[in-house]
């Protein structure tokens, strides 16, 4: 919202107000900004007259004009084609700075010399959109009767201050410079002026030629009013100036003064022309169509308002006029509109056509009093600029009840609130700066809410009103004295971050990506089509990922393009499945050299077995010991070989493995269900003594078909070996013609004595003996 | 047998001074002390001696006996200890040289900011307690004093799955789930951490996925006062001990009143600098005092109870403490941005 210090002067005496603290002062009670300063940041611009003018010896387009500053006459040389002896011009002297901070110095032009320039309109530094083609060509000619050597911005009418406030949602009354009046006053203490608005009516009366149907409930204020015979032509200076220093572009009279009296009251009125309709109707939409001013045919829903002409829509009530009904330059008679809509509704509609100055104004809520007061502001500025004939009467619906808004607060209630200690005096005198009406009890107020105020509506929000303008910054903080009590960590989370302090101790960085993917990305690691969004902003944001995968691998590759190859890293993060419901998971990426020393030739790289030995202690570090296992299985981009579900008493909990090698090269990753191992019971830590007696280490290499897997012979040794079996650790794997001799230490011992050799010679027959026959295996180097 | 004494005395200093080796010294001991050394082999000379010999010259016997070993060990000692000299000499090593690379582990910088400040409000007595990303619009909205078609809802546009569900756009609606959940309607001290959503174009102030920790207490008697005496000590606890807060007016729908919090600059001190935009403050949250209505949609009884509660983003604490100025960083997880969070930190211990 622009509020500019010209139009707001005519509601309250800013003679003593500086601008700048101004908009200072507002952000103290809630109001930012996002700039502040002169319309026109342009100084030392004076009135001259051209009182020679010839073409430049060496330039056609360029001419040399001696112009009278009333204290000297200057030469200038000027581009514009419009340039003549006598004109009136605006002069911006040696010395004088124009917008974008661009100086003006004693020049030569085409080899003569200038001492100043004849300024365009566009210099003046406004936006491209109040700028015609004439604006940029052209210098300003002024009447003739432009006081010679006085400041041209004065005589522009154009010496203005400009804040841009960026307001809160819930101050639609700031929308409007009466509102923004009343809060300006309560911040300087003073007393707000209403404009001027009564008007002489012709004998005519809109009631002759026009009805008025209003068949919903979401309008409970519609009034209508004609004015005859206008003319339309362009509007007053103040009133283009102020609509520019708001940042509405000026069209002609009839139009500005409909923008203008929004600006001013806040209610945003609409001119139909009056020739173009006659039963005026208000209902909701159903299966239809209008063209609206944009010339483009829109469908009407039947949440949205529209304004009738013999029951035919011609306007999207709040949104947007219709193009049928449309003021031209031909018109002659106007319908004004001034009504209140459904802010819901108008919101609705606006969100699918346009968002626009009285959409939003809409939108926001509108007091009663401004709704009336607009109409009449309309007439007398129509009779007033446009010549207009205000008819008699108004067409009315009103169904508005206006039951006057009372809250009661207690001086306990606000400072239990704040915080403070403050008094009754010191409350009510933040009533009086408001002006709200109310009155003193012994230890409250009864305040008297004026519809201005539609924010005001229970206890609290005079308290805000109060702390606003008192000064929230006063409060002296204190610490909530309760109950003491322990504070708690979410309990998953604590199992989430020891996971995660484990994973940082092990060397892999944390990273946190985007829940939000794309439907190809998700696919890649995952057979579930996941949620979706409506309406999603890009193909890259269009649905919730299924499975981390994708994302640590897109992390990889983003590495990789940047040269950065050995990574190791985790992320602990959602995974959104059917029915919204949400599941925990880990996913762990390794690639590349994980530890090295080059000089010495040391080295370890990430495979499959560095991973998994990872993926174990972190299993033996959750307490999940002899609980899990690796179960071979092919799974859709990854290496078909090098590929397993990770179970947990027998129940999948991930997936592992080497990523297909179309995709990247030797990476690994890992994802892991955490929410399955967070429920899972285990067992607490419990005291076992050390070691007492010596153990006995025995070594055996079997030779088996190269299909038999360790684990199967891990399996069959352990349960033969019994509990005197302490570890078996693989010590030598080779493959030969179809064969492979995997060989095994054992390590024997008994925690109650000292084991001797031929028992566990004894046993360690027993294995072999189990292992042959199960595996058709042979022993080497017995 | 004196004088063989005598002479084996001799000929052993020669066979000793001849030793430079642990081996030749062994040689020296085998032929003099060995089960057939020279010395071992004069001990059966001695049973042959008078009886009054066998005194003097036993003395004298044993006594060699004596030296010979004293002298061979000490030998041995000092060749042991040359060995050993010699050992490690020929294990010197430029030290200088490069050491082998170790892996250590970052947490993500948002994980940083989120414990810290976590760990705080625990040491003060607050839950924690997370929530569902995919919300209802009823906890999201509804629940927060936002009906539907409300102009607030603007303040943030959310990604919807259906009419009814939403990426959470704060974690808000974990604070609701918890008043109602508690059905003693009592006191509640807790704070919300976790990842929110709002459909925003990503550039380097905007990111659709950031993280938020929200903090509410309610209890008798809770006014503003108390929300200022919380943040203080959390910003101090973020951007150092001196650090002032600041109060600016807002709104919120479920807050009344509504503040912007700003923090005394921690580069300039409050003084006014490049990074604080010559302000002295840096915007850093929003908070207030939940709103009656918010309290009795929960159940509360609002005449007995006050609450405050404030919202922090995380990455702008995250990009205010580091210096990080692109949002984006966040995601990418470039290597070299998550290597600078492998230490710790200033009064990070």
């Amino acid at each position: 919202m622009r509020v500019s210090r010209n139009f707001l002067a005519d509601y309250l005496d800013l003679s003593k107000v500086n601008f700048q603290q101004l908009a200072e002062k507002m952000v103290n009670i809630g109001h930012e900004y996002d700039s502040c300063g002169p319309l026109v940041s342009a100084s030392n611009l004076v009135i001259g007259k051209v009182v020679d003018c010839q073409k430049h010896p060496d330039s056609k387009k360029l001419s040399v004009c001696q112009v009278d500053t009333g204290d000297g006459v200057f030469k200038i040389v000027c581009g514009a084609t419009n340039v003549a002896v006598n004109q009136k011009v605006v002069v911006a002297k040696v010395g004088a700075i124009l917008p974008g901070d661009f100086k003006i110095k004693v020049a030569k032009i085409a080899g003569v010399e200038s001492n100043g320039m004849i300024c365009s309109f566009a210099e003046l530094g406004f936006d491209k959109k109040f700028l015609k083609e004439r604006d940029w060509q052209e210098i300003m000619v002024l009447d003739d009767d432009a006081p010679l050597g006085e400041d041209a911005l004065a005589y522009l009418q154009l010496h203005d201050e400009v804040i841009d406030f960026d307001l809160t949602t819930n101050r639609g009354d700031l929308l409007s410079m009466l509102g923004m009046a009343y809060e300006v006053g309560a911040l300087y203490k003073l007393d707000v002026t209403y404009p001027e608005s009564d008007f002489v009516e012709i004998a005519d009366s809109i009631k002759d030629e026009y009805t008025l149907k209003v068949q919903t409930e979401k309008c409970k204020l519609y009034l209508a009013k004609l004015v005859k015979n206008i003319k339309i032509m362009e509007s007053p200076v103040y009133i283009k100036n102020r609509l520019i220093a708001c940042g509405i572009r000026p069209i002609n009279n009839v139009v500005d003064i409909s923008n203008y009296v929004m600006l001013e009251t806040g209610q945003p009125i609409h001119f139909f022309d009056a020739d173009k309709l006659k039963d005026i109707g208000v209902r909701m939409g159903k299966n239809e169509e209008v063209q609206t001013l944009d010339g483009q045919i829109r469908k009407v829903a039947e949440n949205d308002i529209v304004i009738t002409n013999n029951n035919n829509p011609i306007a999207l009530a709040g949104v947007m006029g219709g193009l049928a009904t449309e003021v031209t330059e031909k018109t002659k008679n106007i319908i004004i509109e001034s009504a209140i809509f459904h802010p819901a509704n108008v919101r609705n509609t606006a969100k699918k056509t346009l968002r626009s100055e009285a959409s939003n104004r809409f939108e926001k809520g509108i007091a009663k009093e401004r709704t009336f007061l607009a109409l009449k502001r309309a007439c007398y500025l129509l009779a007033k600029h446009a010549d207009g004939q205000v008819a008699k009467y108004l067409l009315k619906h009103d169904k508005m009840s206006v039951s006057d808004v009372e809250i009661t607060v207690s001086i306990e209630h606000v400072n239990r609130i704040l915080g403070m200690k403050l008094t009754m005096a010191e409350i009510c005198d933040v009533m009086e700066r408001l002006k709200l009406p109310y009155q003193k009890g012994k230890e409250e107020i009864c305040v008297l809410i004026p519809p201005r105020r539609l924010d005001l509506t229970i206890a609290e929000d005079l308290i805000e009103e109060i702390g606003r303008f008192i000064g929230f910054n006063k409060i002296v903080s204190a610490m909530p004295a309760s109950v003491i009590k322990m504070g708690s960590w979410d309990k998953k989370m604590s199992y989430l971050k020891a996971i995660k302090n484990f994973l940082v101790g092990q060397g892999l960085n944390e990273v946190i990506s985007y829940s939000l993917i794309s439907k190809t990305d998700n696919k890649l690691f995952s057979q579930e089509n996941g949620i979706t969004i409506l309406d999603p902003p890009s193909k890259e944001r269009e649905v919730l990922r299924t499975s981390l995968l994708t994302s640590l691998l897109n992390v990889y590759n983003y590495n990789y393009a940047r040269q950065i190859k050995n990574i190791n890293f985790f992320e602990i993060g959602s995974v959104y499945k059917e029915k919204y419901l949400e599941e925990e998971r880990l996913g762990i990426l390794m690639s590349g050299v994980y530890l090295e020393n080059k000089w010495q030739n040391q080295q370890v790289k990430v495979d499959f077995f560095l991973l998994k030995g990872l993926i174990e202690s972190l299993f033996n570090f959750l307490g999940l010991q002899n609980r899990y296992a690796f179960v071979f299985r092919k799974m859709d981009n990854f290496h078909p070989y090098q590929t397993s579900v990770i179970e947990v008493d027998g129940q999948d909990v991930g997936v592992f493995g080497k990523v297909h090698p179309e995709l990247a090269n030797d990476v690994f990753m890992v994802e892991i269900n955490l929410d399955y191992l967070y429920n899972l019971v285990v067992k607490p830590i419990k005291y076992k003594a050390p070691f007492r007696y010596p153990s006995i280490q025995k070594d055996v290499a079997f030779l088996v078909n190269e299909e038999i897997t360790n684990l199967e012979i891990e399996k069959v040794i352990k349960k033969t070996g019994g509990r005197i079996l302490e570890t078996v650790t693989v010590f030598d794997l080779y493959e030969k013609d179809g064969r492979k001799s995997i060989a095994y230490s054992l390590l024997f011992r008994d925690e109650k004595r000292t084991l001797n050799e031929e028992e566990v010679l004894g046993i360690l027959n027993k294995i072999i003996k189990a292992v042959e026959e199960n595996f058709a295996a042979s022993v080497r180097d017995k | 047998m004196e004088k063989t004494i005598k002479q084996l005395k001799k000929e052993l200093k020669e066979a000793l001074e001849k030793v430079n080796d642990l081996k030749s010294l062994n040689d020296v001991r085998v032929s003099f002390l060995g089960k057939k050394g020279k010395i071992t082999l004069l001990k059966e000379q001695l049973k042959e001696l008078s009886v009054a010999n066998k005194k003097t010259v036993g003395k004298m016997f044993n006594d060699f006996r004596e030296e010979a070993t004293n002298l061979i060990a000490e030998q041995e000692v000092s060749l042991q200890k040359e060995a050993l000299d010699k050992q490690l000499l020929a294990e010197k090593i430029d030290i200088t040289l490069p050491a082998s690379q170790l892996k250590t582990g970052s947490f993500h910088p948002l994980e940083l900011i989120n414990d810290e400040i976590i760990s705080l409000f625990v040491s003060m007595g607050y839950d924690v307690v997370r929530g569902p990303e995919i919300e209802t619009d009823k906890y999201n909205f509804e629940r927060l004093n936002i009906p539907k078609d409300h102009p607030a809802r603007d303040m943030q546009d959310s990604f919807y799955i259906t009419s009814k569900h939403i990426l959470r756009t704060q974690t808000s609606p974990i604070q609701v789930r918890m008043m109602e959940k508690n059905y003693e309607k009592g006191p509640i001290r807790m704070i919300a951490p976790g990842k929110v959503y709002r459909k925003d174009d990503d550039d380097a102030t905007h990111s659709h996925q950031f993280m938020q920790i929200e903090a509410l207490v309610i209890d008798e008697n809770i006014s503003l006062a108390h929300l200022k005496g919380t943040l203080e000590v959390t910003m101090q606890k973020l951007f150092g001990g001196t650090r002032n807060i600041r109060f600016r007016p807002s709104y919120f729908p479920f807050t009344e009143p509504s503040l912007e919090v700003d923090v005394s600059c921690f580069k300039c001190d409050g003084v006014g600098c490049a990074f604080c935009k010559e302000s002295g403050w840096l915007e850093v949250l929003g908070a207030g005092m939940v709103h009656p209505t918010v309290l009795q949609m929960s159940g509360y009884d609002n005449k007995k109870y006050s609450g405050f509660a404030f919202g922090i983003g995380i990455e702008r604490i995250a990009m205010l403490k580091y210096g990080i100025n692109d949002i984006r960083e966040f995601y990418q997880n470039h290597w070299h941005f998550l290597d600078l969070f492998k230490r710790i930190d200033k009064e990070g211990y």
